[in-house]
């Protein structure tokens, strides 16, 4: 555990900021831009798992075990999210065949 | 804490009696339930709260509050659920115990004391809201509905956790005590991250509570759901949101509320513009409901704007004002769709000769949706407006009464409709309990106006 701590702090906070930064506007693009449901569920995945990333490194670099615990609460809640979303996906796929949110047009101003 | 409890045992106690096809039971043993937990709620008032669990959880009187609105809109939309699931599924059992999943995360929204408790509190009831906007199966725009939702909500609950984290990485720790201690000690070089960490909280919750440049999920997901669980979402779901909001900023941020005040009063301002100048276009009674639920939250972001010791107060008014106005206009509007088959305007043409009751308490509901003297609505604008004077907004006032006055438009709308209109139609049916729920608010919206004292200063 403590070798552990050591890798983890040979590299410096400021990297795991920026690295996470960028692996989180990377999901917040692939929400926007992308069309496939899948897809879009797939990069909010890539959202919760840089905030994963970046509450390990804080956690390590405070030595303080609450951060740690909180990822493993976003797991399971993302886990939980993951079921429902599916299964929502899957009820459209019956419905319409796909699932390009482009077909989600009936509601419209 | 106790409510707590009471509430988490309970649905799973209607999935038993779903499983054992006990269908008669449902609803009574819900309520019954329901209104054990409020009674333990009401027990917890005044008693010198401490935070329990390790700093997790705060029972306080603004909890307390906010719990029983909660619980008490819940037990009206429930009654009026009598007979609705029923032409959806034979699965009611589910559909009880998910609403009350929801109404668990509620709970906890309300009484967080840790960001770790409000992230699990808005996931709890976000995930039951999910399911809950989907359950027409076969029906396109609720399925609709259902995605737009959960795609939106967890999009926000990235932002959400985003901010968390930064302001975790900076302060150290979750709990809201450690926080604010944190910002009072480093007033002068706090870190950009925390600021970040602010933004992204605050975009995070905008979108929870459907304010304007992230509202654009919200007239879709309301038209496309269900009626009952529209109004579901935008009276207990809204007021919650707006509780965790204030929690959030009134104990941590209050210190350096020259910082986030100006983007939050930008918000408000767009929020007022956009869902009063959108609502006067539409055509859909449920519709225009959505957009009218956007400006509302316009005006429940007054009480955060204007931080002061009075905004609890002044959120916990308008938000029981609000709910029981919206319940009152979704019952009426279930009424008439399940007798005409839309949602449109033109639906309530005539009604006030067949069933003068259903009109009356409609219009009433409108009066006081609009902010109009002698009801509930006009004493909840009122003491948000002058909480924003107290800070000298007087622009903000001033823009916020001409939207008031732009809303009277459309409010209108149906009351004209069913006074003024006359259409060839057959008298609306309203059952025993739908009269009960719809008489019981109006009564309620009417005493609020006339004698603001005895809930005025509550918290």
């Amino acid at each position: 555990m403590e070798s552990l701590t050591q890798t983890i702090q040979a590299v410096p906070l400021n990297h795991y900021i920026l690295l996470s930064a960028i692996i989180f506007s990377i999901g917040v693009m692939g929400v926007l831009l992308r069309r496939n449901a899948i897809v879009i569920f797939m990069s909010v995945e890539l959202m919760l798992n840089s905030v994963n990333l970046l509450l390990t490194a804080f956690s390590v670099y405070r030595g303080d075990a609450s951060g740690q615990v909180f990822v493993f609460f976003i797991m399971a809640l993302a886990a939980a999210e993951v079921a429902v979303g599916l299964a929502i996906i899957v009820m459209i796929y019956r419905n319409t065949n796909s699932i390009d949110i482009n077909v989600l047009n009936r509601l419209k101003w | 804490m106790t409510t707590l409890i009471i509430i988490s045992v309970l649905p799973i106690v209607i999935l038993y009696l779903g499983l054992y096809k006990v269908q008669k039971a449902l609803l009574p043993v819900t309520v019954v339930g329901l209104l054990a937990a409020l009674g333990a709620a009401v027990m917890q008032w005044d008693n010198n709260a401490e935070p329990i669990y390790h700093g997790m959880m705060l029972f306080n009187n603004f909890s307390v509050a906010f719990s029983v609105v909660s619980i008490v809109s819940t037990i009206l939309i429930l009654l009026l659920s009598k007979g609705y699931f029923e032409r959806i599924s034979n699965h009611i059992a589910e559909y009880y115990a998910i609403i009350l999943f929801s109404l668990v995360g509620i709970i906890v929204m309300v009484s967080y004391h840790n960001l770790t408790m409000l992230f699990i509190g808005i996931e709890i009831m976000s995930v039951s809201l999910y399911i809950l906007a989907g359950i027409r199966k076969s029906d396109f725009a609720s399925n609709e509905a259902a995605l737009k939702y959960f795609l939106m909500g967890a999009f926000s609950t990235g932002f959400l956790l985003f901010g968390i984290t930064l302001i975790y990485g900076s302060s150290g720790s979750f709990d809201l005590d450690v926080i604010r201690d944190w910002v009072v000690t480093h007033p002068r070089n706090i870190d950009p991250l925390f600021y970040t960490g602010i933004m992204l909280i605050i975009i995070g919750l905008c979108f929870k509570v459907g304010a304007a440049p992230f509202h654009f999920w919200t007239p879709d997901v309301y038209e496309g759901a269900p009626s009952l669980i529209t109004l579901f979402m935008s009276t207990v779901v809204k007021v919650a949101g707006f509780a965790a909001f204030l929690r959030l900023f009134s104990a941590c941020f209050l210190t350096i509320a020259g910082f986030w005040t100006p983007v939050l009063l930008v918000i408000t301002i767009i929020t007022l513009f956009i869902g009063n100048i959108t609502a006067l276009y539409q055509q859909s009674f449920k519709r225009m409901m959505a957009f009218s639920s956007i400006s509302h939250a316009g005006y429940l972001l007054f009480a955060i704007v204007a931080l002061g010791a009075g905004s609890a107060n002044s959120i916990f008014v308008y938000a029981t004002a609000y709910s029981i106005a919206s319940i009152i206009a979704f019952g009426a509007l279930i009424l008439v769709r399940q007798q005409t088959g839309s949602d449109n305007f033109e639906g309530f043409n005539g009604l006030a000769k067949k069933n003068p009751f259903l009109a009356l308490v409609l219009t009433v509901s409108m009066l006081s949706l609009a902010g109009i003297p002698l009801t509930a609505g006009f004493i909840g604008k009122f003491f948000m407006f002058s909480g924003a004077l107290a800070h000298y907004n007087f622009w903000l006032v001033i823009i916020a009464v001409v939207n008031a006055i732009i809303s009277i438009f459309y409010y209108f709308r149906v009351i004209i409709a069913m006074y003024f209109r006359s259409a060839e139609r057959a008298e609306v049916e309203v059952p025993a309990y739908y009269k009960f729920v719809l008489g019981f608010s109006a009564v309620v919206t009417i005493v609020i106006g006339i004698y603001p004292t005895f809930i005025s200063s509550l918290i």
